[in-house]
């Protein structure tokens, strides 16, 4: 049949299952909208692009779909940039279509001209510019197919307005050629043997998991088989949280800079670590000389340029979480566990020790509101089942240490790009596509005015998110540092000029709600659960000086926290 | 310990390769010392050979990086193998009718080609590896270098093993 192009990218995305698309009219795409106003592909229009690209972002953690944004060129494009690089750090499998100018007048600096693919390159994971509608339904179907396979990330196509108009035979094929890509996701037998042969007369072993365990579908089960068969803590990096249920007897914590004591310390001490599905970030390891210095490293990671980048591995298993999970499992009968059974079941009651010795804590107060306090009441009126989105700071860390996770893709955070302004965005997508869970973004009185507009979009299509406000009037980390490494010289962190956030959140047309009294906090959370048909904003009042604890500072291995 | 690698990169030769590629390096802090890039024998494929330093570790990612690029077919790190390295050289001599006989000299032990001459120039065509060049250059700087160019190095393994095309090519001759 004879296809115009836009009609191409609908139908290719259709075929590969999109049911939802962010996206933002402008020049470039009229011809697009045009075709668009006549299919039935669900339209989110977002009020800003960036909020569009978070949206898409959030649907896709939440769902483990492909999220899809677009946007038209110049401005509209550049606006992606943050949430494209928000996304290409976490791993998250996002298309971004992008518009540009008429073929003929690229390069001549034209009317909302950008080189999107030239100022994205660094941050996809591949990108395309399609000069040609014969090229345009073959890149779509590579496009999604790069985005979603092996290491999943962010994949752009810039599409000419003219490619867009073009028409052309159509045949859907679904056809895929890619001889450079062929990523590795069974993991070799000979390694996850020696990995148990390893951990066979291990006495202090740990399991680290990063992000990549909880978006790999059936992990976290076959996880869960394993740690209790060998009896090994569970921990993770901040971008893990959630792909182990906390509520596990198994689960220890997470490590790195505001992570518990416990974990912190079990890496430090193991003898074999067992890393799943996580990069060794600098917010993880600490000081890398003095990291984990008594132990042998296995690594299981889908992406081999992350084993060995920055922590030597020894046993290193190429592959897909899931698969050598239950590779692992398969083989676990070969192995004799009961040869360090003594020292390990030893170990295990060191670790909880650690934990129940200096668990994350704070300091209850009855006459101001603790921010820790806000996230542990969230947490209780949930039940534990609500997914969690987050903006950057203070508040996102408590978020991570506070709230018990049961499930994968219940934790949305931007752990690897710390973009402010994520949390509200990426909740409404995620929202949008699980409508059957209670969605929360936890935000800072800083964070939340970085992408607001959004509520408009959740207004206008009843997505109900709740948004919690922890307003201590100032950028609270930054201050947090400053307080702590720089005298006290609060420059510019202090929030004290700030919008009303419950009138602004009448004025959006959501439902606004203001805690100032401890009292308050849980009748303000649990009046926000019977609200099912609008956006819900509540603002918490909370102690201005609060810090996050334990911290390890910038510079120092991981067993040299400052605990309180 | 920082060491020379001589890095082979077959790519697709798709729009934007080189970009993505020598992106990867500047934008991850590695160094290039030279880049060469052509067609192979097969117009749609093409080889890159990039010079770089590094220790074991940043050899290590340089090579896993490179491979994740998904126009990148296939990588090499030439200086583990035995192999051939050419550069190609271009320089131009102040050269007087006094001195040319001199200079032929030189250019016939270096098994070089004279390409231009005027009254008062001489154009030299050398090949060789990055030394050979080095020790060709020094010795006619006295008479004063107006202009040199060089290539990025080249590079090939040597033996028939190095690729998987021998098979096929094999097969073909067989079949025929």
């Amino acid at each position: 049949m004879i296809c115009s192009g836009g009609e191409i990218v609908i139908d290719c995305l259709k075929r590969n299952g999109v049911d939802v698309i962010f996206s933002y009219p402008g020049g470039s795409l009229t011809g697009f909208y045009d075709t668009l106003f006549d299919s039935d592909l669900k339209h989110i229009l977002p009020r800003h692009e960036q909020g569009g690209a978070h949206a898409a972002d959030g649907y896709a953690r939440a769902t483990g779909k492909i999220g899809v944004c677009m946007a038209t060129s110049g401005p509209g494009a550049t606006n992606l940039v943050t949430g494209i690089g928000t996304a290409y750090m976490d791993s998250v499998p996002m298309l971004v279509i992008t518009g540009q100018v008429v073929s003929n007048l690229i390069g001549g600096d034209a009317f909302q001209e950008a080189d999107i693919v030239g100022i994205t390159r660094p941050i996809v994971k591949h990108s395309y510019l399609v000069t040609d509608v014969k090229d345009l339904a073959d890149t779509m179907n590579e496009a999604i197919h790069i985005a979603t396979t092996g290491r999943p990330g962010p994949v752009l196509v810039d599409i000419p307005k003219d490619v867009f108009a073009a028409k052309v035979k159509y045949e859907p094929n679904g056809r895929i050629h890619l001889a450079g890509y062929q990523p590795n996701t069974e993991g070799h037998p000979m390694q996850v043997k020696k990995l148990l042969k390893t951990l066979e007369t291990a006495k202090k072993p740990v399991i680290f998991i990063g992000g990549g365990v909880k978006v790999s579908k059936g992990a976290t089960e076959e996880l869960i088989k394993f740690a209790h068969a060998v009896n090994v803590p569970v921990v993770s990096s901040f971008m893990g949280l959630s792909g182990y249920p906390a509520t596990d007897s198994q689960w220890i914590g997470w490590l790195g800079m505001h992570g518990n004591y416990a974990s912190n310390m079990a890496v430090t001490e193991s003898d074999f670590i067992i890393a799943i599905g996580t990069r060794f970030t600098d917010r993880s390891t600490g000081r890398l000389d003095r990291f984990a210095k008594n132990a042998r490293i296995a690594h299981i990671d889908i992406d081999p340029s992350s084993i060995s980048k920055t922590v030597d591995i020894e046993i290193p298993v190429v592959g897909d979480s899931y698969n050598v999970l239950q590779m692992i499992n398969k083989y676990l009968d070969d192995y004799k566990w009961d040869k360090c059974r003594q020292e390990r079941d030893e170990w295990f009651e060191t670790v909880k020790g650690w934990d129940k010795e200096k668990p994350f804590s704070y300091k209850f107060s009855d006459k101001i509101i603790k921010p820790q306090y806000v996230i542990e009441t969230l947490y209780k009126v949930t039940g534990g089942d609500a997914i969690i989105a987050t903006d950057v700071g203070q508040h996102q860390m408590w978020t991570g240490q506070f709230y018990k996770y049961k499930f994968p893709r219940q934790f949305l955070s931007s752990g690897g790009m710390g973009t402010m302004g994520y949390g509200l965005p990426a909740a409404m997508g995620a929202k949008i596509g699980r409508p059957d869970k209670e969605v929360f973004c936890v935000s800072g009185d800083g964070g939340i005015l970085m992408n607001m507009q959004e509520l408009t979009t959740c207004v206008q299509y009843r997505v109900g998110v709740k948004t919690v406000i922890i307003n201590n009037k100032f950028l609270g980390m930054v201050r947090q540092w400053q307080q702590l490494f720089f005298n006290k010289k609060y420059s510019d962190t202090c929030l004290e000029v700030q919008p009303d956030f419950v009138k602004l959140a009448e004025a959006y047309g959501c439902i606004g709600m203001r805690a100032e009294k401890v009292a308050d906090v849980e009748a303000v959370l649990r009046e926000s659960l019977k609200i099912k048909d609008r956006p819900v904003l509540m603002d918490f009042v909370c102690d201005r000086e609060e810090n996050v604890y334990p911290m390890v500072p910038a510079g120092a291995s991981i067993d040299e926290m400052i605990i309180r | 310990m920082e060491k020379r690698h001589i890095i082979s990169i077959l790519v697709e030769n798709k729009f934007g390769v080189l970009a993505r590629v020598a992106g990867l390096f500047s934008g991850r802090g590695y160094n290039i010392e030279s880049l060469t890039v052509n067609s192979t024998d097969k117009h749609d494929v093409s080889m890159m050979t990039i010079v770089t330093y590094g220790d074991d570790r940043i050899i290590e990612q340089i090579i896993k990086q490179l491979r994740k690029l998904i126009n990148v077919l296939k990588v090499r790190d030439l200086t583990s193998y035995n192999h051939i390295e050419r550069e190609l050289v271009l320089v131009k001599v102040y050269v007087t009718q006094k001195y040319r006989s001199d200079i032929y000299n030189m250019v016939n032990t270096f098994r070089g080609n004279v390409v231009d001459i005027t009254p008062e120039s001489m154009v030299i065509e050398i090949t060789g590896d990055n030394d050979k060049l080095q020790a060709f250059i020094e010795l006619v700087r006295p008479y004063g270098i107006i202009e040199l160019i060089r290539s990025g190095c080249l590079a090939i393994g040597r033996g028939s093993k190095a690729t998987s095309e021998m098979e096929k090519l094999k097969q073909s001759h067989n079949n025929k």
